[in-house]
């Protein structure tokens, strides 16, 4: 008896009570919530406009976090200033593209047209600004230890947060709103924001296209090779550098495009705009199991839906007040509960045994 | 080597002390120390006021009526009056490192600031127990003048929430006749206590508080809150938050159908023209209440004048006044309670200062008939709740 005792695992136990209290609390706040209807009454097309908000919202954690995922593949590095690629592409586009568009009246004339310019300049923007990130502060640092190119990251956010906040101001940019986004739509006889569906559908494609470009394409190939093994990657002739840079580039046109949808949905720019998406982002990425593209996409949605049905849900019959100003404590609950139960998230990628 | 460092530090202070001492035919007798101004030296005084990041109007708005305050002073026993800004960032982290900056300047004076109540409460703290002097132009959160959490070094001239929040709560039960009214904020002091004082005023008027609600102050999806808001069905929606949350929160209620009627309203935090930029179209026919900035006395006059000259533009927000009767408040009292010696040096009494602010009795200033409380209430509140028209800001009450 006093043996077993002896071998009982403290940290284990503890960490087992602390899963089970949790999901507890979870599951009777939410059991409160719906058979015994505690807080406010909502219908189910309130429920539905939880949900597809949180889609919306997860959809761009998800674009964002693509950037993460890739960067973290094949360099092993938390690029933390992928939110600033996010901002710096789509305050540009707002600024020299989106407003005089509207200005014109070209926007409300051709939305489509008009979409796609202000699309390919933050891409771009984002794009260009990576690159030079990459190759001024992040190459140089290549060799040296994981610890220094991390921090090095957090300077160039600062850097380019506080760049972008000279050159376009501190204040609040409205980002214009499109005539043809107006109103809602019917969509099997539910009414969705049209905004938000093309959020959520823009989105799906892009993860997709992403995904078929680095599972069936020659440079989707080097890249994961470069994951795998940059020395023998490098002896098959793969040029490392480029590919390095390629990843880059790839993850910031993804964050460029999630500046837009952002814009759309949002409509307000301004050059802090990237920390708490950037954050957000990183937490869904973690979740997904970092470094896997699939687990990117699932952990940006299931976040984005969990901050929004969340608090109505399980916080609401918990009879906590104020339940959305909480949704940030969901969404670092859940990175707290992930990386203690398992550290390689939702999807967990296989590592290789060098990288583990 | 280290022996011979302290010996040449110790030569240093002891050279310094005799040197103090030499010089100085006036003494210091005041239980927080004196500030003493050289002559030909400027004094000093610092404003904590968020000057930059999406609130920036609020507090360059009375930064401005600092700095016009100083000049019409004028020189102050024939020294200039030297202003050294800082940013409060409108967080409590920024009121903190604000006035931690501040208290490490022993030539510092006095302070005027901080532009949002949440940088007031950690900023107050510092700023008292370090002997210095502040007044705020725009703090209206009630717990700062609370007097179980009243700083001792903490006065304001703006108005304390408690009158702003009651009139908000009378003008929505009884000149709109709304009986049901939802209130969200965003943890800030001054939301949420904006937000209570609305809640209670409303409750006792005899209507009902279907929602009150928090939202984080950089949130993105609102969308969640104001379905939750709109589930419980109210006629009156109050959300008296900062710009970039208040703008979110007025273009996205449009875009919810339940929301479709429902009167939106806000308050003094976002009562600046960035306001109605970032909300666009959304905004118009929405109420904000605020400082009544119908004084209609000749220094204001000249106050606007001198505004519009000097920076281009009208002013930004609402509490440029404010902050210049702060400003002149503080100067006056440092006239009242310096001493000076023959050669114009000035010492200043930090708690000798502190009293003759708080001794302010009936001090005709431009927002009015000024009287501190023993707890830092100076103004002379008035309030009005002013309608978006067209793009702007029209006082259409009382």
């Amino acid at each position: 008896m006093a043996q077993r005792f002896k071998d009982v695992d403290w940290i284990g136990l503890f960490l087992w009570l602390f899963r089970a209290a949790i999901i507890v609390l979870v599951l009777w706040g939410t059991v409160a919530k719906i058979f015994f209807g505690a807080g406010n009454a909502y219908s189910a097309s309130d429920w539905i406009d939880f949900f597809v908000s949180g889609l919306s919202q997860g959809s761009l954690y998800a674009l964002i976090a693509l950037g993460y995922t890739l960067v973290y593949g094949v360099l092993f590095m938390i690029n933390f200033a992928h939110g600033e690629f996010f901002m710096s592409g789509t305050m540009t586009a707002t600024v020299f593209i989106a407003l005089p568009l509207s200005a014109s009246g070209f926007l409300d004339r051709n939305p489509i047209i008009g979409m796609l310019i202000i699309l390919v300049v933050a891409m771009s923007i984002s794009v260009g600004v990576a690159l030079l990130t990459e190759r001024i502060a992040y190459r140089p640092l290549r060799r040296a230890p994981r610890l220094v190119p991390l921090i090095t990251a957090i300077g160039a956010s600062f850097f380019w947060q506080y760049f972008f906040r000279g050159l376009y101001g501190s204040s609040l940019i409205p980002f214009p709103e499109l005539q043809a986004l107006q109103g809602k739509f019917s969509f099997w006889g539910v009414d969705i924001l049209k905004t938000r569906a093309v959020v959520i559908v823009s989105s799906v494609i892009m993860l997709i296209g992403l995904y078929f470009f680095v599972m069936r394409t020659k440079t989707g190939k080097a890249i994961r090779a470069v994951a795998e093994d940059k020395d023998v990657a490098a002896l098959m002739g793969i040029d490392v550098d480029r590919t390095i840079a390629i990843t880059f580039a790839t993850g910031a046109a993804m964050a460029g495009a999630a500046g837009i949808l952002y814009g759309l949905v949002f409509r307000q720019v301004h050059f802090f705009m990237g920390f708490v998406p950037g954050i957000k982002a990183f937490t869904a990425a973690v979740l997904g199991g970092i470094g896997s593209i699939p687990g990117a996409a699932l952990g940006g949605l299931f976040l984005g839906v969990i901050e929004a049905v969340g608090p109505p849900l399980f916080l609401e019959g918990l009879g906590i007040p104020g339940g959305h100003q909480l949704k940030d404590v969901i969404a670092f609950t859940m990175l707290v509960l992930v990386l203690i139960f398992r550290p390689q998230g939702i999807i967990g990628e296989r590592l290789a045994e060098k990288k583990a | 080597m280290k022996r011979t460092l302290l010996f040449v530090l110790l030569t240093a202070l002891l050279a310094m002390l005799l040197g103090a001492c030499g010089g100085q035919q006036l003494e210091c007798d005041d239980p927080l120390g004196c500030v003493e101004v050289a002559p030909g030296d400027p004094i000093v005084i610092a404003s904590a006021l968020v000057i930059t990041g999406p609130n920036e109007q609020l507090g360059l708005d009375s930064q401005y009526g600092v700095e016009i305050a100083i000049d019409f002073k004028g020189e102050v026993l024939g020294h200039e009056v030297q202003l050294q800004p800082e940013d409060d960032g409108c967080s409590a982290e920024g009121g903190q490192t604000s006035a931690q900056k501040i208290v490490s300047n022993p030539q510092i004076v006095g302070v005027i600031g901080t532009s949002c109540s949440g940088a007031g409460v950690p900023a107050s703290k510092i700023i008292s127990d370090a002997g210095y002097t502040m007044i705020s132009p725009s703090n209206t959160a009630p717990v700062l003048t609370d007097a179980a959490t009243h700083e001792a070094g903490y006065l304001r001239t703006a108005h304390n929430d408690k009158v702003q929040g009651a009139a908000m709560a009378d003008y929505a039960y009884n000149v709109l006749g709304v009986r049901k009214a939802a209130a969200i904020h965003d943890g800030d002091p001054y939301t949420e206590g904006l937000a209570s004082v609305f809640r209670d005023s409303f409750t006792e008027l005899g209507g009902e508080i279907v929602a009150f609600e928090g939202e984080a102050p950089d949130a993105t999806n609102v969308e969640p809150l104001l379905t939750t808001v709109a589930a419980a069905g109210p006629e009156f929606v109050y959300y008296p938050v900062f710009i970039p949350l208040g703008s979110l929160i007025t273009k996205t209620a449009k875009e919810i159908d339940a929301l479709d009627g429902v009167y939106l309203a806000a308050a003094d935090g976002v009562q600046s023209p960035d306001f109605l930029e970032a909300a666009g179209s959304a905004a118009e026919g929405m109420y904000v209440s605020g400082p009544d900035l119908n004084f209609a006395n000749e220094t204001y006059d000249r106050l606007l004048t001198s505004y519009q000259e000097k920076y281009g533009t009208e002013p930004l927000s609402v509490f440029h006044a404010h902050a210049f009767d702060a400003t002149t408040i503080l100067l006056n009292a440092i006239e009242e309670v310096a001493q000076q010696g023959d050669d114009g040096t000035l010492l200043i009494g930090r708690q000798a200062l502190r009293d003759a602010v708080f001794a302010t009795s009936g001090y005709q200033g431009v927002t009015g008939s000024l009287t501190c409380d023993a707890n830092g209430d100076c103004a002379d509140p008035k309030i009005s709740v002013s309608q978006v028209q067209n793009g702007e800001f029209v006082a259409i009450w009382p």
